[in-house]
């Protein structure tokens, strides 16, 4: 069963077109990554999931519900789409506990103890208990990252997208993260992963999506992506990154 | 140069001055910048939707305000708050509006341009991703902007906003017009009661010539106003 499913998506910025008729499908318990030159639609592609970035053609189904649809109840439908972004995004005025809880609390109604309680737990998760109390521009990056996911799992998500998650870390850091995101891979969560950490690539994930300026170029299973991936523009990609 | 000034006026007349006068126009700017602020902050939130009719109606008011003088917008508000109140609550004659009331108003009004300015600048010097992580949660624009985006941007602006608070501290002065007691307006009052009262030279210097002998012309003094035709001519 399809957990996302996205249906011919097309969108403009005004009139540059950077997604063209994007399909695809990330299956329940599968772990999806997406790679591509900087500046193909990545970001922008995986934003549409939970309706950050709204598009102008085609549709995007969560668990069966319509993103597009604007009936949809986009707020409902995005507390169950945990999302970690490049820069993090931790809240900086709130300490890393608040941090986690305050989705709880304010979506989910749980009680501040309850959230609380489930905060602590996912901090010892990612290894940062005695970091709760310290607000985020007290953590190092990795650290930062990792509460992110955190606060993330708090919701309890359907699904996690992940929009380069390393990609603004120092070499030293990248594995703590790449680390924790495995460990949710093997537990059966719904991932959708932008990066360009194809080691990562290699070990986790069961798909691989190529994307070049807005379009889905290859769509192929993780051996035969690596092994023999059909297009030039993926070979051409592949041999930069991979040789650096 | 004081050597001759009368301290005990300031001793005798500040009950009055503080009592009166400087505990309105602290009340005044209280409640002027929290009112000032909160409308000044949906102003700035209306000044950066993204539709269309709501940035043009809120840019719009900022630029008037801006644009005019305060001593006329006080004026305005004066005689207009009334036929407005009465208007809104379907009164056919004008409501009775205070001039504290008014005053409050008007200034509200005035600094939310202000304030206004100050908080958008706020806003958009917090990243786009901020905004993107709260709707990531599944919070409302609402509770995005409440618990995650206008906390940091207050805290980024607390500084300007201060220095626009002191400037509306001053700006209470100009109810004056309005015949308010302000502390500006206390201290006047004393000037005008006292007047000349201030220096005892001056009063010395001033009494023995009123007790001089009246010039040709007759015992009626010297009017003050030069507009009148002096009396010995
Ligand atoms: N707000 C915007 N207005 C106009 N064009 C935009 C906007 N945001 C992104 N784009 C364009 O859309 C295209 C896709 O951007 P996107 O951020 O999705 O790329 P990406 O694959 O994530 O790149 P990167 O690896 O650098 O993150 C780019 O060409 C970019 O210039
Ligand atoms: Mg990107």
């Amino acid at each position: 069963m399809a957990m996302i499913e996205m249906k011919d998506v097309s969108k403009w910025y005004g009139p540059v077109q950077v997604l063209k008729d994007c399909s695809a499908a990330v299956n329940k318990g599968e772990v999806v990554v997406v790679c591509g030159p900087s500046g193909s639609g990545k970001s922008t592609l995986i934003k549409t999931v939970n309706g950050l970035e709204p598009f102008q053609r085609g549709d995007v189904l969560v668990n069966g519900i319509s993103v597009g649809d604007p009936k949809t109840n986009l707020t409902r439908l995005r507390a169950q789409i945990g999302m970690v972004f490049q820069h993090f995004e931790l809240f900086p005025h709130m300490s890393v506990v608040d941090n986690i809880s305050l989705g709880q609390v304010r979506v989910l109604g749980r009680s501040r103890d309850e959230a609380t309680a489930r905060s602590m737990k996912l901090l010892e998760r990612v290894g940062l208990t005695q970091h709760a109390a310290k607000y985020p521009g007290q953590l190092s990056g990795g650290q930062q990252q990792r509460v992110a996911i955190a606060r993330a799992l708090a919701m309890d998500p359907l699904a996690m997208l992940f929009d380069e998650p390393t990609s603004a870390l120092d070499p030293e850091m990248i594995n703590e993260v790449l680390d924790v995101m495995t460990e949710l891979a093997r537990e059966g969560m719904t991932m959708m992963v932008v990066t360009h950490e194809m080691g990562f690539a290699s070990r986790v994930a069961h798909r691989v999506i190529f994307m070049d300026q807005g379009q889905i170029v290859e769509d192929d299973k993780k051996e035969d992506f690596f092994r023999t991936p059909r297009s030039e523009r993926a070979q051409q990609f592949l041999s930069k990154i991979l040789h650096h | 140069m004081l050597t001759g000034f009368d301290w005990d006026v300031i001793r005798r007349t500040a009950p009055y001055l503080f009592r009166e006068g400087m505990t309105f126009t602290l009340t005044l700017t209280a409640l002027a910048m929290t009112g000032g602020i909160v409308f000044g902050t949906l102003l700035a939130m209306m000044r950066l939707a993204s539709y269309r009719t709501l940035s043009t109606a809120a840019s719009g008011y900022v630029n008037v305000m801006r644009s005019t003088p305060l001593v006329l917008v006080i004026f305005w508000f004066y005689f207009l708050v009334p036929w407005i109140g009465g208007w809104l609550l379907g009164a056919t004659r004008p409501i009775q509006v205070g001039a504290f009331l008014s005053s409050l108003i008007t200034f509200m009004m005035f600094e939310a341009a202000y304030y206004c300015e100050i908080m958008r600048a706020g806003i958009q010097s917090i990243p786009r991703g901020q905004m993107w992580a709260g709707y990531a949660l599944g919070l409302s624009y609402w509770q995005t902007m409440g618990q995650i985006v206008l906390p940091q941007a207050f805290r980024n602006m607390l500084p300007v906003l201060l220095t626009q608070t002191i400037i509306l501290f001053q700006d209470t002065s100009l109810v004056y017009v309005l015949s308010i007691t302000d502390f500006l307006g206390a201290a006047s009052k004393i000037a005008q009661r006292d007047r000349g009262g201030l220096f005892r030279d001056q009063l010395r210097r001033v009494e023995p010539r009123e007790a001089a002998p009246a010039p040709a012309g007759g015992s009626e003094p010297v009017a003050r106003d030069s507009g009148r035709a002096p009396s010995w001519r």
